[in-house]
């Protein structure tokens, strides 16, 4: 009896104790200073893998045979916005991308234009931040040739991708994607803007006509639809003021792991 | 750091002797804890993260676009009104309601891999849950790190944790884990070192499951693939370091709780009391173990 009592006490002070350390868990997760702290642990991540990077090695290359047979599109898969409709009636003969901000040099590019640069194509794999894998084939112009053209001006530190799908509805449109680099990986040689996959031009599902490959980083960065590259200083001004729809609701911007 | 008390007792019968003895260095102490902290954190913010993407894959891509190829997925099936939560692994499908692909969150029976009472944050939210992870993760890392410097310098690893040959010897083994399963354990002198399971247990994890598991973790990050591309060959691909990580997660809370028997069920107090000043207590019966030169 007493051996049953002290039992049935145990069991309700852990039920007690559990729920305790739960609501304790959520209330530190909102705690907005715990929050700080466990960011720092973003620059050690960055910080040590920029140090362990600077020989700037390739992301793993594979081959044809490796292809997923099926490559998950996710995030938008159709922008419904009516100017993206009418682009793709013309089939993105009338699309053109814009390269200005802090250049010296603004650009306006068509895809004719971008597919008559020197061209890279890699068989990479695709990293989503849920923790799935897809290999594809990809094919674009280095985005250090685009920015070459441009000529970046003094002070500039990152590259910005506006697109053209809005991935969460809303009245201030800050639902809009958009996504940014440093220089650093603007300059990698497998950081291409990609127009074709597997061999054929870019589907609407995956980003056509244009999207980012930045291949040492999670799918959020690898920005779809790109209508605009903006090069800029900071990105304070931007929406969020963290440099990406996803950073803009917590997720790191630097997404190497 | 050895002090003795013998009692006579009233009856005038010779009790055991307590031996006081310091087991546990101060750096053992500090670090056991400080990974008790950190991988209660990584395990629940593990599980959020895994709550994002519930199937397990080998090789170097798996998603869930069709034809789905994980072997292990925990999901949830409409059921009517309601939900059921269905675990398969390979061609074995289990309903799981209640704790693995539906459980309750805010009183609602919900499609959820892992039930919110062991995920951090309780609700859906993968950013918060890497947050936590890489911090911990960092943690973790630096605490072992600082563990295995201390263990190899001061001789910890040697005196304590490795099994001297006697120990691993088959016969000696199977006594010990004859006398384990009856939860029988060595007492006196012979407990005032740590038993072949014990050094084994805590080799293993030590030495084989922790630096896997970070490995592993660390195979899974696309800047290190670029960095330590070699990492992907030796776990065959991206998914199956995923697949890995999370078996060393199991293995590693399976050992929590076998560790958290045994400490139960082996002098609690005497246990618990080791781990935070240091001393265990040993009864010693007088007329024995005197060879110890005490």
């Amino acid at each position: 009896m007493g051996f049953d009592l002290t039992r049935r006490r145990f069991l309700i002070g852990s039920g007690v104790a559990a729920t305790g350390i739960l609501t304790g868990c959520d209330a530190l997760v909102e705690n907005a200073k715990v929050n700080d702290v466990l960011q720092k642990a973003e620059s050690l991540t960055m910080g040590a893998q920029r140090l362990l990077m600077s020989h700037q090695p390739l992301a793993r290359e594979y081959t044809e045979a490796d292809l997923s047979p099926v490559f998950k599109a996710n995030g938008s898969t159709q922008p419904d916005s009516e100017e993206y409709a009418r682009l793709t009636v013309s089939n993105f003969a009338d699309w053109k991308l814009v390269v200005d901000g802090m250049v010296q040099r603004p650009l306006t590019l068509s895809l004719a234009e971008l597919r008559a640069m020197p061209s890279r194509t890699q068989i990479t794999r695709h990293d989503c931040v849920e923790g799935w894998s897809a290999i594809g084939k990809w094919t674009g112009v280095p985005l250090g040739l685009v920015l070459e053209r441009a000529g970046i001006a003094p002070g500039a530190r990152y590259a910005v991708f506006h697109c053209a799908d809005e991935y969460e509805k809303t009245l201030d449109g800050s639902g809009q994607y958009y996504e940014s680099i440093d220089l650093v990986d603007a300059w990698h040689p497998q950081t291409i803007l990609a127009y074709g996959m597997n061999g054929k031009d870019l589907e609407v599902a995956h980003g056509a006509p244009l999207r980012l490959r930045v291949e040492r980083q999670l799918g959020y960065k690898h920005a779809k639809y790109v209508m605009r590259i903006e090069l800029i200083d900071s990105f304070k001004g931007l929406w969020g003021g963290k440099g990406g729809f996803w950073e803009d609701r917590g997720y790191e911007w630097y997404a190497g792991i | 750091m050895t002090s003795v008390t013998t009692g006579t007792g009233n009856t005038g019968m010779v009790m055991p002797k307590k031996v006081r003895f310091y087991r546990h260095s101060v750096a053992v102490r500090v670090t056991h804890w400080l990974n008790v902290l950190c991988l209660s954190f990584l395990l629940m913010s593990g599980l959020q993260i895994f709550n994002a993407h519930p199937s397990l894959y080998w090789g170097q891509y798996g998603a869930d676009a069709l034809p789905d190829r994980s072997f292990i997925s925990i999901g949830a099936v409409e059921d009517g009104d309601t939900i059921k939560g269905i675990t398969r692994i390979g061609s074995l499908s289990l309903n799981t309601t209640g704790i693995l692909g539906a459980s309750t969150e805010d009183g609602e029976l919900s499609p959820r891999a892992f039930p919110s009472w062991i995920t951090i944050p309780s609700y859906q939210d993968l950013a918060t849950g890497r947050r936590w992870h890489f911090f911990f993760a960092w943690f973790l890392v630096i605490n072992g790190l600082i563990y295995l410097l201390y263990g190899l310098i001061a001789g910890h690893v040697r005196r304590d944790l490795v099994p001297s040959r006697e120990q691993l010897a088959p016969r000696h083994l199977a006594h010990e884990i004859a006398e384990h399963a009856r939860l029988r354990f060595p007492k006196g002198e012979a407990a005032r070192h740590y038993n072949s399971l014990q050094k084994l247990a805590y080799v293993g994890v030590i030495f084989v499951v922790l630096p896997l598991i970070v490995l592993t973790g660390l195979t899974m990050s696309p800047g290190f693939n670029a960095i330590f591309p070699w990492l992907l060959d030796v776990f065959g691909g991206r998914q199956s370091a995923r697949t890995i990580h999370f078996i060393c997660a199991s293995l590693l809370v399976a050992f929590a709780v076998v560790h958290i028997v045994m400490v139960l069920v082996s002098g609690v107090w005497n246990n618990l009391r080791s781990m935070i000043t240091g001393y265990y207590t040993l009864r010693v019966e007088p007329g024995k173990d005197q060879s110890n030169g005490l």
